[in-house]
């Protein structure tokens, strides 16, 4: 395949070319939202099944890290709409400007998560032999507010006296809860490695008016990974959030 | 003393083509050109065609005495479970796309490749990856689970390699998603000049058509196989419903795919057909809106009758009578395809060729298979042949009587353009008529057994079944002969076949106005369309008497 410039042998013009890789990402984000919608699926449906154990197990979420992480997502899709906007009108330093602060902001994000797994590791929420929705109230941390603590167990009684089975259920929160917000993960390292190879092209001086086709169809790319986070936050966090 | 001098030797530089553009086996691994890679795909599919066809031999050699005499129980089940997934995931599935579809489309819309030559090339690697996972899973003590997965026998009680085996198919579905999303971008952005929509080939609209059902269906299988090999390997409980999950959801994300996915073997096929019947009746397609609008209709209601496989599930009464009457529906898109061919040959040229007897095996094999579908699509039958070997005739005629004689009839009708050879036509006609009398013989009794009440999937089966059950396996051996014999011939031809022609039937498509085999950029200049799909008579190009009988064409060596 050989390559003149930017353009690709196998097209005729550079618009050609910039409208099959666009095509070609919406594509490929449809897809995505059939692949994450299996997941929906199987969220709503166990959600609708078993509530007061799906109620209770998203109120151990930590409602500050979750929201904050959802202001630095929608903040780096406004950096990554920046950069596109950039490359379009040929600020090329603020191509690389924008994109750097968009990964900045991806990263941020992950570092995030893995403090909210890792607390949800310490609380024995991860699926299996050692759940235990009870574990966290009848072993607090010394930094738990002891109200709070007290709180929790009193809103877990009422959850058990209604479904007993609290734990089994919980657990397919949880299993759904990782399953869907790791694979969210998954598809942000899978961006931030596409931001590497972007901010590499800018320092090239690579995105120019003409040619700017990577920045859009990878910035289409993030905007869609942040776009499942918006609903994953609502459906994951937000619903029976006690006052 | 003579003075005639000897004409100096000419030395006849061989066309350059892809085949023998660059040499070597990078030059094959590292290929961007859709025909190689239509190439390796072939070789690949070709493979998994074997393996599957081997286990489908065992199961039949199996079934010739009522308590079975070949494997044990547990072994006959790994059987029929590695049959259906090496044929369905990584034979028919990809066979027809990603071999003639690959070949072909840019060929067929004046492009020089299709849109991303490098993700072509990716979603064969893809293929083999996944590929090598189920080949694993095969090797280390096989596949139990029937090629449905239906939990929790497979996320929890199967003891067998379940979880390689999902970890290939999620791989390998990638690659699906790949192909369709590649053929869709090809077909809006790559045609040539004057390719509207409606001047592109029929082949083109059925992989359009195919291609919107691997994108939109198959990223849901991927999930729902992701979940399953979650569950077996954290102990997960999405759908165990001992941990509460619910194994009725698995069964309609699997169907959500794994009914269209019957479209995606069986619209390429279909494509294949129109293509070759208006060629080999000399007349232009009857109803080519028609034709090229039920395909897209199939596409779009194959999605909305997943849940028919579940009439026995416990859905709801209007749940079933929807999907019942929608799973009606299908048929009309269907019979319309039908009709319009035998349409175009009334009154046609008609030639019997190779393909020609394909695409006849093809209508009436798709028509029986086609109608005993309506029958399973009936409420108060299907409780009754539910689970039968009457399911199981009636899927392999869509896919093996449908699907799979489009494939091999489309290898013979396209083979001088791939190869630049002809087979030897009397020997290939031979092996289709092999191949049409071994099929019916296998399946047609299985109709009969399951109707009689004989279920699928055992290892055993009452005495009185028996004579049906060995005209079935003898059928089967002649069904074997009729997929050898092209096997052979077809490579025999690759070095000894009577050189082709850019079109020897001939035929209209854009395909053969260039050279057999092509150059690697398919066309020495950027062709221009300026005549309508399957017109004959305008096309002094083609060497055909404006009016009166038209010639026969061409032939291999009889």
């Amino acid at each position: 395949m050989h390559r003149t410039g930017e353009l690709y042998g196998h097209f005729e013009t550079l618009e050609q070319q910039k409208d099959s890789a666009a095509l070609g990402m919406w594509i490929f984000l449809v897809t995505e939202v059939l692949f994450f919608g299996g997941l929906f699926l199987t969220y709503t449906i166990n959600r609708h099944a078993f509530s007061v154990a799906f109620g209770a197990a998203s109120n151990t979420l930590d409602l500050k890290l979750g929201g904050g992480n959802t202001v630095v997502l929608i903040l780096s899709s406004l950096t990554m709409a920046m950069a596109v906007w950039s490359a379009q009108v040929g600020k090329k330093q603020w191509v690389s400007i924008f994109l750097i602060a968009t990964l900045g902001l991806g990263t941020i994000f992950l570092g995030v998560k893995v403090i909210e797994y890792k607390q949800k590791f310490d609380h024995h929420l991860i699926p299996g032999s050692s759940f235990d929705m009870r574990y966290h109230s009848e072993h607090p941390g010394p930094n738990d507010d002891p109200k709070e603590i007290a709180a929790e167990k009193e809103e877990l009684e009422k959850a058990f006296a209604v479904d007993p089975d609290i734990n089994a259920h919980a657990q397919l929160y949880f299993s759904l809860y990782f399953g869907m917000t790791g694979l969210h993960a998954l598809h942000m390292i899978v961006g931030a490695g596409l931001l590497l190879w972007l901010i590499k092209g800018s320092f090239a001086g690579r995105y120019t008016p003409q040619y700017n086709t990577p920045v859009e169809i990878v910035g289409l790319y993030w905007h869609f990974v942040d776009i499942v986070w918006i609903y994953l936050f609502p459906l994951l966090y937000l619903i029976d959030r006690h006052q | 003393m003579s003075t005639t001098t000897l004409p100096a030797p000419v030395h006849k530089m061989p066309r350059e083509d892809y085949l023998n553009a660059t040499y070597g086996l990078r030059s094959w691994l590292l290929t961007t050109d859709h025909k190689r890679i239509a190439l390796l795909y072939l070789g690949s599919v070709t493979v998994f065609f074997f393996i599957g066809g081997l286990f489908a031999t065992m199961i039949r050699i199996h079934l010739l005495t009522p308590n079975g005499f070949l494997v044990t129980p547990e072994t006959y089940n790994k059987l029929f479970t590695m049959h259906g997934v090496a044929m369905i995931f990584f034979f028919l599935i990809p066979s027809i796309p990603a071999v003639l579809g690959n070949f072909l489309i840019p060929l067929m819309i004046g492009a020089k490749d299709l849109a991303f030559p490098k993700l072509n090339l990716l979603s064969w690697y893809i293929y083999l990856v996944g590929g090598c996972f189920v080949l694993y899973s095969f090797g280390t003590g096989g596949l139990d689970t029937g090629w449905t997965f239906y939990t929790p026998l497979s996320s929890v009680y199967s003891n067998s390699a379940v979880t390689p085996a999902v970890i290939g198919i999620f791989i390998n579905g990638f690659s699906s998603i790949l192909t369709g999303l590649n053929f869709i971008v090809t077909i809006h952005t790559m045609r040539a000049p004057g390719m509207t929509w409606f001047r592109l080939p029929l082949f083109v609209w059925a992989h359009y058509a195919t291609s919107l059902v691997m994108v939109l269906g198959t990223p849901v299988i991927a999930i729902t196989l992701l979940l399953v090999g979650l569950e077996r390997m954290f102990h997960l409980g999405f759908f165990n419903p001992a941990l509460g999950g619910d194994p009725i959801l698995f069964q309609h994300l699997f169907w959500f795919y794994s009914h269209p996915a019957v479209y995606i073997m069986i619209l390429p096929s279909m494509g294949v057909i129109s293509e070759i019947i208006p060629t080999f009746a000399r007349k232009p397609i009857f109803g080519y809106s028609f034709i090229a609008g039920s395909s897209i209709a199939i596409a779009v209601i194959g999605f909305l009758v997943w849940a028919h496989h579940m009439f026995v599930t416990g859905e709801s009464t209007y749940a079933a009578l929807t999907f019942s009457f929608l799973s009606y529906l299908v048929a009309i898109p269907s019979a319309v395809k039908v009709f319009n061919w035998t349409s175009t040959l009334y009154q046609g040229s008609i030639s019997w060729d190779t393909p020609m007897i394909y695409a006849f095996g093809f209508i009436g094999l798709f028509l029986i298979g086609g109608l005993t579908g309506l029958f399973l699509a009936c409420l108060g039958l299907d409780i009754h042949i539910h689970d039968t070997y009457f399911v199981v005739a009636h899927f392999h005629y869509i896919m093996v009587g449908g699907a799979v004689m489009g494939y091999v009839g489309g290898l013979h009708f396209w083979w001088p353009k791939i190869t630049g050879k002809l087979y030897p036509e009397v020997l290939a006609r031979i092996a289709a008529v092999t191949l049409f009398v071994g099929f019916n013989l296998t399946f047609f009794p299985q109709f009969m057994l399951g109707y009689m009440g004989m279920p699928r999937r055992y290892h055993t089966y009452p005495p009185e079944f028996q004579v049906l059950n060995v005209l079935s396996t003898a059928g089967a051996s002649i069904l074997a002969l009729g997929y050898l014999l092209p096997m052979l011939y077809l490579t025999w031809s690759m070095r000894y076949g009577r050189v082709a022609g850019p079109n020897p039937w001939p035929a209209t498509g854009l395909e053969w106005k260039t050279a057999s085999p092509p150059p690697t950029e398919n066309f020495d200049v950027t062709p221009e369309v300026d005549w309508e799909p399957y017109d004959f008579r305008n096309r002094p190009d083609l060497g055909l008497a404006a009016s009166g009988p038209l010639p026969a064409p061409a032939h291999g060596d009889d």
